[in-house]
Formats: structure tokens, sequence, C-alpha cells
């Protein structure tokens, strides 16, 4: 078996779906000849055609509202936003129009397709390259929203999102994308909207999603050193949202630590907590804690070793989750026994 | 059909490289500049007198069928609008976007395309719509907020109204393009699509990328923007110092300002501009001339921002009227005829009347509806656990 890459598993899902299906379009900024700046479409304009794989204006607003004609004509876009950030433009067209067509017309007419934005950071990337920007897409309804973790998964969700009948905001974490496992790419048609557990452990659950799921993996490892068995649940899928495995795990081991990437506040990961409290509250041993970038906007890549959720701050987040039985001393404060 | 080159080609010399696309106010009220004047290059052909005219380039001969057709579509399409203006102050509908002088306009554009060709609205294209056999009372349940449009916008071929400035020109960029990739396009049996929106868009960002994304990928696309005069309250020198049309040039395709108060010359020049995007020499911008006679919607009060001796200016242009003269002096139409396409508009206003006081609540249930192709496990526990805390309460579920 060999290593693939991340990047080596995305590409090969656009290249079987190009293959498998001719309705299937890839476009956007710098994807033909170049491949992409993250050459995820390497070779494909050079396989498929300038038909089916095609650079566009340097327009993101353009390459979405141009995707919802053609997949009003029955095409299959599958459209790259070269960076989070410069996705922005796009935004209109992905809450007003992607989002809501199905609704608008009671489903007459659905569009689906994949827009894939390379998200979050960890390369010491320039302003505007690291945005963690999940959490809009996620707060609009009528899209879905799916973040692999590993390369297998790149290319088993790359390939479902494509076969989605919604559209489908497919989040592609950049610091992963030369990462490599050992694994024969495959693709079993399972529908989209499902975690999975990347570790059984049974002292507490860590849920993470994208690229936070390598720092959860690695915090259970230095923790299974001090004898604490921690679980790891890569969500995959942020919507839908897997209710069931979440619940499941933290029932079953009473704590959780939620861990992502973006700003803390209001983002997915609180959702993921609320849930988590609702549905766990008599299970828990301790209150579900969140680790997260901090409420800034994205720090100068010399500073964003500090910024990111790394293995320490994930470790120290489980250190508080009530072991001893000793309540949270930081949340104590002014309150009256 | 002309060539390309005549497009992309500088400013022929002597023709004013910008001028403002409107007089200001103080000009109006000195008398110097009329808001309603078109321009040199106004293609016109019949004038609002009743006169046809001949253009050296957009003519048609109109058979007196055609006449007495576009005549009735224009009087059928005021009727209804009227009368839904007319529902909305009686509190039957939310809200109402008039149409009210834009009739030539539309019904031209409308009668020029298609059935297999495409269209994407504003939200103020009820003319477009009645010509793409999408009804006054389609269009009612949007403004009496029982659904959003509802209709198949492909099996009409006629877009849902978007309502955010703009949006749809990229929309409507991206349908051409899978008309071309398709084959559709290079004859005469050629398929294209026509986009409309007005003048306030033309300041948004998406017009201009669909504007560059059609030219550089050759899309079978019409840019139909009818330039009404005002954005809400804002003229649209506050949107331009060029004529609208004259843009095109820019992006290297043809522009031409056609009449929009001539029903005549906005059906012969959207057929033109159509003929150019089936042969696959798209796209074409048209900048249709005209002027919003009642306020942009039910909401606004157009006495705090324009002059009314503007309005009385305009109404002498009124497209419906020019083609009545033009028929009755011409013996195509007389007045029993006349008389008999008022009824129709009579009848037509009333069944609108009776389809708006009839239309059915929509059932809670079905906000849930088309969100996904299936409903995702969040929002079917959101529904479930609704639906049965509604159904706790006296009178069952709702």
């Amino acid at each position: 078996m060999a290593a693939t890459s991340m990047a080596q598993a995305l590409n090969a899902a656009l290249r079987d779906a190009l293959s498998e299906n001719e309705r299937v379009l890839v476009f956007g900024e710098d994807v033909g000849q170049l491949g992409g700046v993250f050459r995820i479409t390497d070779g494909l304009t050079a396989q498929f055609g300038e038909q089916r794989c095609f650079d566009t204006p340097l327009a993101e607003a353009g390459i979405v509202g141009y995707a919802v004609g053609l997949a009003m004509g029955g095409f299959l876009p599958v459209v790259e936003m070269q960076f989070d950030a410069f996705a922005y433009p796009a935004f209109e067209q992905i809450a007003s129009h992607v989002a809501k067509i199905r609704n608008r017309t009671r489903g007459a007419l659905s569009i689906p397709m994949v827009i894939r934005v390379p998200y979050a950071g960890g390369i010491g990337g320039v302003e505007h390259h690291c945005d963690s920007s999940e959490v809009y897409y996620v707060a609009t309804p009528g899209l879905k929203v799916v973040t692999p973790a590993t390369p297998a998964d790149a290319y088993t969700l790359l390939r479902a999102a494509i076969d989605d009948p919604d559209p489908v905001v497919f989040m592609e974490p950049k610091k992963l994308y030369w990462s490599k496992e050992d694994t024969e790419l495959r693709y079993d048609s399972e529908p989209l909207g499902r975690a999975a557990i990347r570790r059984s452990g049974k002292d507490a659950t860590l849920i993470a999603y994208g690229p936070s799921v390598p720092v959860a993996m690695q915090a259970a490892k230095v923790a299974a050193e001090d004898g604490l068995d921690l679980e790891v649940v890569d969500l995959r899928s942020l919507v839908p949202f897997d209710d069931e495995t979440v619940t499941a795990s933290v029932r079953r081991t009473g704590r959780c630590v939620v861990v992502q990437e973006a700003q803390g506040f209001a983002g997915f990961g609180a959702e993921v907590a609320a849930r988590v409290q609702e549905r766990c509250f008599h299970s828990l041993s301790a209150p579900v804690i969140r680790v997260g970038g901090f409420d800034i906007p994205y720090p100068p890549p010399m500073l964003e070793h500090s910024h990111l959720p790394g293995v320490d701050r994930v470790l120290d987040a489980v250190d508080r989750l009530q072991f001893s039985d000793e309540p949270d001393g930081r949340y104590l404060t002014g309150v009256r026994a | 059909m002309s060539s390309p080159e005549r497009w992309t080609q500088p400013q022929p010399a002597g023709t004013p490289a910008a001028t403002a696309a409107r007089p200001t106010s103080e000009q109006v009220i000195a008398g110097l500049r009329a808001t309603s004047e078109g321009g040199p290059e106004l293609v016109q052909l019949l004038t609002p007198e009743g006169e046809r005219v001949h253009h050296p380039e957009f003519d048609v001969d109109f058979s007196d069928e055609e006449l007495r057709g576009l005549y009735r579509d224009m009087v059928l399409v005021r009727r209804a609008d009227r009368e839904a203006n007319a529902l909305q102050r009686q509190g039957q509908l939310g809200l109402w976007v008039p149409l009210l002088g834009q009739e030539a306009a539309q019904i031209g554009a409308g009668r020029a395309l298609r059935p297999e060709d495409m269209a994407f609205p504003g939200y103020r294209e009820h003319g477009v719509a009645w010509c793409r056999g999408i009804s006054p009372k389609d269009i009612m349940g949007m403004w009496r907020g029982t659904d959003h449009g509802s209709w198949d916008p492909v099996e009409r071929r006629f877009h849902l109204y978007t309502i955010v400035i703009g949006n749809q020109c990229l929309n409507a960029t991206g349908y051409a393009m899978g008309q071309r990739f398709e084959g559709k396009v290079g004859d005469d049996n050629g398929e294209a699509t026509m986009v409309f929106f007005g003048d306030g868009a033309t300041s948004q960002g998406d017009v201009h990328e669909a504007f560059v994304w059609a030219s550089v990928y050759d899309a079978p696309l019409v840019f139909f923007c009818q330039n009404n005069q005002w954005a809400i309250s804002e003229p649209t020198e506050r949107q331009t110092r060029l004529p609208l049309y004259q843009r095109a040039r820019g992006y290297g395709f043809p522009g031409i300002r056609v009449d929009g108060n001539d029903v005549l010359a906005s059906l012969a020049v959207s057929r033109w501009a159509l003929e150019e995007c089936r042969h696959g020499n798209g796209p074409v911008l048209i900048e249709a001339f005209t002027y919003r006679m009642d306020a942009h919607t039910t909401s606004d009060d157009a006495t705090r921002y324009r002059h009314s001796d503007e309005l009385e200016a305009w109404k002498l242009k009124d497209p419906i009227e020019r083609v009545r003269v033009h028929l009755s002096r011409n013996g195509i139409a007389d007045h029993d005829w006349f008389d008999a396409v008022q009824a129709e508009a009579d009848e037509l206003a009333a069944e609108l009347r009776e389809h708006v006081y009839n239309l059915p609540d929509p059932p809670t249930e079905r906000m849930f509806d088309h969100v996904y192709a299936e409903a995702n496990p969040v929002l079917a526990a959101q529904r479930d656990e609704f639906l049965s805390y509604m159904s706790t309460f006296a009178g069952g579920e709702h």
C-alpha cells in the first residue's frame, strides 16, 4: 500500500468523479494549467480538456454565481475557492442562492454542487490565508458542510459530496494537504453525516474536526502515557451533524473536550458543547470544555502557534475535567456556596 | 449582423467620451434638459405620438396581428399590475413592486424570447413573466407571503424573482454557458439566455463580474438593463457618468440604447440581440431607456425625491398610448376591439383578485420542507418536536 497525501487523495477523487460523470465540471482560479495553487487539480485539464476543468476570471462571486447557472442547466460544478478568506465575495451567492434554491422552488429545482474551500491555519500564511470560516456556512441552512482529517476520508468525503443531492461546502484543512497515510482510496457511497471514532477510550471524549483531529490524536497519545484513556471523535460532517455518535461517546466517557481552530465565541464548538450538554447532562462528571482559537483576527504567522489549540492546551483542558472531583477553580470566582 | 470590431474599436471621433446620464434637478427646473431625453443613439421605431419611424439597423416589419398582440399584452399586464397595487393597499398583499411604465420594455423583450430560451428576472419583471406563461396569479404567493415563488425555473424557462440586486446576472451567465457547452449555440436554432436588471444593479460587483465572464467566455447572453431612471430614490447619475449602454464597449461587446417605452423597438432590438447570441456572437447589452411611473414599491414614497413634472413629461411618452394611437390611426384596430381588450383586462383583474382572496395560508409544517433533499436528523428532530408542541394546544396542531 502506498503512502498517499491528502492532496493526492483529493486529486484522485476529482479525477474519478470527472471520469465517472460527464456532467461534473471543475473550475476556479488557476485550477487549469497550473493545477491549482495547492495542486489539487493537477493534471485534470490535461486529462479531461478545458471543457471539463478550466480557469476562471478572478472573481469568486462569479465562480459561485456561474456555478448556480450551470447547475440549473444540469451540470455538476465542483468549484475551488483559492483560500478561505477569498471566498467571502462569494458568500452572497452561497447564502442567498446556492443554499436556498431548493427551498424557494419548494423542491422543484435542486442545484447540487461542491464548493471546495482550503481553510484554517498552521502554514505560516500571510493575512487572509488562514481563516477558519466554517461557521458561516454551518449557520446557513440548505448547505452541507464537511471537512476531512485523513487522506482516506478526503477521498471518500469528496466523492460523497459530489454525489450528494445538496450543495456541499467542502472545507479542506490546508495544513493537512501534505499529511500522508498508507491507504487504499475507496469510495463506499456512504452518505455524508457520520462521525468517526478515531481512537477508543474510556476516560474522556475529545471531539475535533479537520485540522484539529491530529492535535486531538496526539493529545490522546500523550495522555495515555499518563494513564488517561481518551476517545477521539472526528466529526467529519458538521452539517448534517452526527448527534448519535457524539452522544454515545460522551455518555460512555462522562467527560468531553471540544477542540477547534476557529475562534471560540459562537464557534461551531459552542454548538457541539451545547448539544452534548443537552443530551448527556446526566452522564457528565464535568462541564464540557471548549479549546479553540482566540477571539481575534488571525494573528501574524509568528504568533499562530500560540493562537492555535495545540496538544498542551488540549491536555490542560483535559486536566480540568474534574478527575479528582475538584471543581474547575476558574469558574468559582464570585459564586456563593 | 455587425462585425465584432465595431464594438471594440475606440469611441468614434466627435462623440462625447462621457456625458452625465441624466440632468440635474436644477437643469430640469431651468428647462435646460429633460430627464426623458434618451439621446441621439436611442433606437426608436414608434414615436410617442404613435408615428412609425424606421431605423437603418433594427427595423422589423410587424404584422397587424403582432401589433394588436403587443398592445393586448401591455394592457393586460398593466391592468394586473394596477390590481395588485390596489390589493396591497387593501391589505391583501404584503408588498407590491409596480411595473407601471415599463410594459413596453418587458413585453418587447419577453416576446422576443423563444420558448426554449431562458430568462432570469429581477423582481419587477411581471411583464416578462407574462410572456413566459407565468401568470400574475403565479406571482401572488410571493407578495402575499405564502411562498417564495415556487415554480420550476428550468421547466418554465423563467427563473424565480431575484431580489438581491444583480445576483441573477452571474447565474444567467452560468446558464448561458451551459447552453454553449451542450452545443445549443451556433445556428438559427440556437438557444440564448436573457437576464433582466435595472440601472441601480449596474453598480453591483456581480453585474460587472457577469459582464467580464460573459465576454471572455462568449456567453449567449443578452443583458437587458431597464434604466427606469431611479434606484429607489437614487437617480441614475448616482450610478454612472456614462450612458449605461456605453459600458458594454469597455467589456468588448455591443451595447445598444433602445426606447424602452417603445414596444416595437424593444422587441426588434431584443430579437436582434438574441439572434446574435444564438449564433454564438454574444453577449449583448441592451439599455432600455424607460421610466418607473410609480413608486419603487408600495412601501416607497416617490414624492420625497423626485419632481412631479418629471412624471408628467414621461406620461407623454406612455408605452401603451402610442400603440393605441398607431393602431387607431392606421385602421389596425377599431373601437370594439379596444373595448374587448379592456374587458379582457378587467376580467383578468377580477380573477386575480379572486385568486388572492382564496390563496390558502401555508400549513406550518411546510416551512421545514425542502431545506435539503432529505431532512437531516437535526432538522427532522426540530420539526417533530415543534409539531408535537403545537399539537398540545386546544384545537389541534396549528
